[in-house]
């Protein structure tokens, strides 16, 4: 399944193309082009440098700490990673089953946490590309053009996002950095004055994100073709999976499928995950490469995320989104989705999900429960596994007698997506760019490949449209042959 | 009841003989910043930020006996200035990341800030290489956050009479030290029931196992400044004072 141009065979007599996004948070990276006299693309990499001493930062601190300190590593899904290490204190806390309380405090937080991360992510970063298109002007495709042009969808966007944001405050005590989540449960229940004041819109927000799926499935539809083809891969799906096989975002085994859906494994216990999956190294990338043990590097590389979960899953628990899964999964009749610019649809749906299950918690009295926290007998090894906004997240810790990390071992989504997101800019690049000058709308489109799997390093940002970036054409000398940079404020400069 | 008074920043402050301007300023109410000072023990005067102007003169509030008819500036912008410069070299020298520190919400030090408003470091940071101390199995040391006030060392000599702690070195090398053979807490005869395993004013003592179980929005000083909850509030410890 893997692409050829991943090693060009004579590198040295190649031209080197850099696009490189400067502006990082908590990662930074660049995609590598390599081209022939004639225009024609050898290689293509993306290479990451992902959360830079992640692990080194937590060793030698005391483990009830993590789930607060780890929020610090990302700007961009602090809840995921919140939740996830919570989780892996539970068992290092012996707390093999929380409260119903805390379990559905937790949820709820979640599920606040996916949905303004999916509002952002489609509303902000990628609906300019999606409405206007790939070689719109610069200053106009972004979030300030949405604005202009469409101002109630803008609208929308930005109050689902709120309306998440809301969700988190409420159970985590904050917006960002909260402390809900502790080992073995969570710090405080939902108090009935702030179920009301999430109850009061929620209707509405069921509504917008009802818009939202029925936006990008005609804009999909309208030049279905293109969707279905560009930066499409054939690959294999990882997501977690409920035991009697529904959509899962929080807690349950691994299922994986292969590209034409057969299954791979599942229900795998998450905590046995090493025996399932290896991560492989290559001397051009500081980003790991996960893969399938049973299938090897070259086979077993697979997506995660919104296209995976939905790909994955026999149905969605809650009744809207479902209708919106079959329909979904109409589009191959039944078979696995592997157009890389679907995820965005996938995105929607999960985003109604989220909608729909929030209501549906809101009305259980559990969590107003004073049942918070459970904990047993200590153990060294704690494994927290969830289903982030951009996929599956690991956390596994290993710790001393005296409470103290000694090991961490994160497989944050992006690096899982590491292989998939490869092939997709190869397939870009091969199908739209070889042969071509290289201008800054054809550019984009590898951006826009990458960005369909909202990768840390694409919302880092925050800003579509403004990533500045500096585009490099190296002769095979060394020696700069042109260049061109693109500012935050969309100007385009040339030099030679 | 004496009538010895004095005005500070415009308010009379009644006071007894050998009171100090901050023992007659916290019984009337009145809240000098402070890090360093706990009125249940001896007064050092070592965190400087109880900085005040005593008839035009500068003076550490809790080590100053109040004299009578003087007039005392505390809450002038000068003075704010000057602790606000002292804060923001307190944050650089340790390792201060609030978001994730437990006692986040119901630290002194972060608290004072907030009232100063000392809302960013001004200094570069020294980012200190500190090691963790977890060998004791009730209590973890955090040495990052350690500000040197010294209240650990007061409360296990005067209150718990155990003299674990102490500070060693000079300058920029002071360091608290445990008093055991390997220099671990473990190794001491430490019990997290001491006076001293709850006097620290920032986090440096962690219980074990513990962590960030009151919600935000409800840690000490959440809903209320320092100046008007905390010690100032509580005036009238006054256990082995010497
Ligand atoms: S000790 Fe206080 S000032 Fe230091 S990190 Fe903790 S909360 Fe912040």
């Amino acid at each position: 399944m893997t692409n050829k141009l991943e090693t060009a065979s004579n590198p040295e007599q190649l031209k080197r193309v850099v696009i490189e996004p400067l502006t990082r948070v908590e990662g930074h990276g660049k995609v590598t082009l390599l081209v022939d006299e004639d225009q024609q693309i050898q290689q293509a990499r993306l290479h990451i440098v992902e959360f830079r001493g992640f692990e080194k930062f937590i060793q030698g601190r005391p483990y009830w700490e993590l789930p607060v300190l780890v929020q610090r590593l990302c700007g961009i899904c602090p809840v995921s990673h919140h939740l996830a290490a919570a989780k892996a204190t539970d068992m290092l806390v012996g707390a093999t089953e929380l409260s119903p309380a805390a379990e559905k405090i937790r949820r709820l937080m979640h599920f606040g946490q996916t949905l303004q991360s999916h509002a952002l992510h489609f509303f902000h970063l990628s609906s300019p590309d999606l409405l206007f298109g790939y070689d719109d002007a610069v200053r106009h495709r972004n979030i300030i053009g949405v604005i202009e042009d469409h101002p109630e969808l803008a609208k929308k966007g930005i109050m689902l996002r709120k309306y998440g944001q809301e969700v988190i405050r409420v159970t985590a005590g904050k917006r960002v950095h909260g402390t809900g989540a502790i080992p073995g449960g969570v710090n405080k229940s939902l108090s009935s004055e702030d179920r009301d004041y999430l109850l009061k819109d929620i209707k509405q927000i069921i509504a917008w994100a009802q818009d939202a799926v029925e936006l990008i499935k005609t804009i999909y539809l309208e030049q279905l073709t293109y969707h279905r083809e560009f930066a499409s891969v054939a690959s294999n799906s990882m997501s977690l999976i409920t035991a009697s096989g529904e959509h899962e975002l929080y807690h349950g085994g691994l299922r994986a499928k292969d590209a034409q859906g057969h299954t791979l494994f599942d229900h795998a216990d998450c905590t046995h995950y090493e025996d399932y999956l290896r991560e492989a190294v290559k001397p051009w990338s500081y980003m790991k490469f996960p893969f399938i043990e049973t299938l090897g590097l070259d086979k077993g590389w697979y997506r995660v995320g919104p296209l995976a979960r939905i790909n994955n899953c026999d149905r969605i628990a809650t009744p809207m989104a479902e209708q919106r899964r079959q329909e979904f999964m109409q589009l191959e009749n039944g078979q696995p989705v592997h157009a890389t610019l679907a995820t965005h649809w996938a995105r929607m749906i999960e985003l109604l999900h989220c909608t729909e299950a929030i209501e549906q918690l809101l009305a259980d009295k559990d969590l107003q429960g004073s049942d918070l926290l459970h904990t047993g007998d200590m153990q060294h090894r704690g494994i927290g596994v969830i289903e982030a906004p951009r996929g599956t997240l690991f956390h596994h810790y290993e710790i001393d007698d005296d409470g103290v990390v000694e090991k961490a071992n994160l497989i944050v989504s992006t690096t899982h997506n590491n292989q998939a997101m490869n092939e997709s800019i190869r397939q870009v690049a091969t199908n739209y760019l070889s042969g071509h000058e290289l201008t800054e709308p054809l550019l984009n489109q590898i951006e826009v490949a990458i960005r369909a799997y909202d990768p840390c390093l694409s919302c880092a940002t925050h800003a579509l449209g403004k990533m500045p970036l500096e585009i490099e054409l190296v002769a095979a000398d060394g020696s700069t042959l042109s260049r061109i940079s693109k500012r935050a404020t969309g100007e385009i400069c040339s030099t030679r | 009841m004496s009538n010895s008074r004095f005005v500070i920043d415009g308010k009379d402050i009644p006071f007894r003989p050998g009171q100090t301007i901050m023992d007659a300023a916290m019984a009337a109410g009145v809240y000098i910043p402070h890090l360093c000072h706990n009125p249940d023990y001896a007064s050092t005067g070592n965190c400087r930020l109880c900085l005040v102007k005593l008839n035009g003169r500068y003076v550490s509030a809790c080590t100053q006996p109040a004299i009578a008819d003087s007039q005392v500036d505390n809450q002038i912008d000068e003075i704010n200035q000057q602790r606000k410069t002292l804060l923001q070299m307190l944050f650089v020298e340790g390792n201060h990341q609030c978001p994730g520190c437990e006692k986040s919400g119901r630290c002194q030090l972060q608290a004072v800030a907030y009232y100063v408003g000392m809302l960013s470091p001004y200094f570069t940071h020294f980012y200190p290489r500190r090691e963790l101390d977890a060998s004791h199995p009730e209590m973890v040391l955090d040495f990052n956050r350690c500000i040197l006030c010294g209240l650990c060392v007061r409360a296990s000599h005067s209150a718990d009479k155990k003299n674990i702690f102490a500070i060693s070195g000079r300058g920029m090398d002071s360091r608290l030290v445990i008093n055991s053979t390997s220099g671990k807490l473990g190794d001491s005869n430490f019990s997290a029931h001491d006076a001293a395993a709850s006097v620290c004013p920032v986090g440096v003592f962690l219980p074990k196992h513990k962590g960030y179980e009151v919600p935000i929005g409800q840690r000490l000083y959440d809903r209320e400044p320092i100046a008007q909850v905390g010690d100032v509030a509580h005036p009238n410890h006054q256990r082995d004072k010497k």
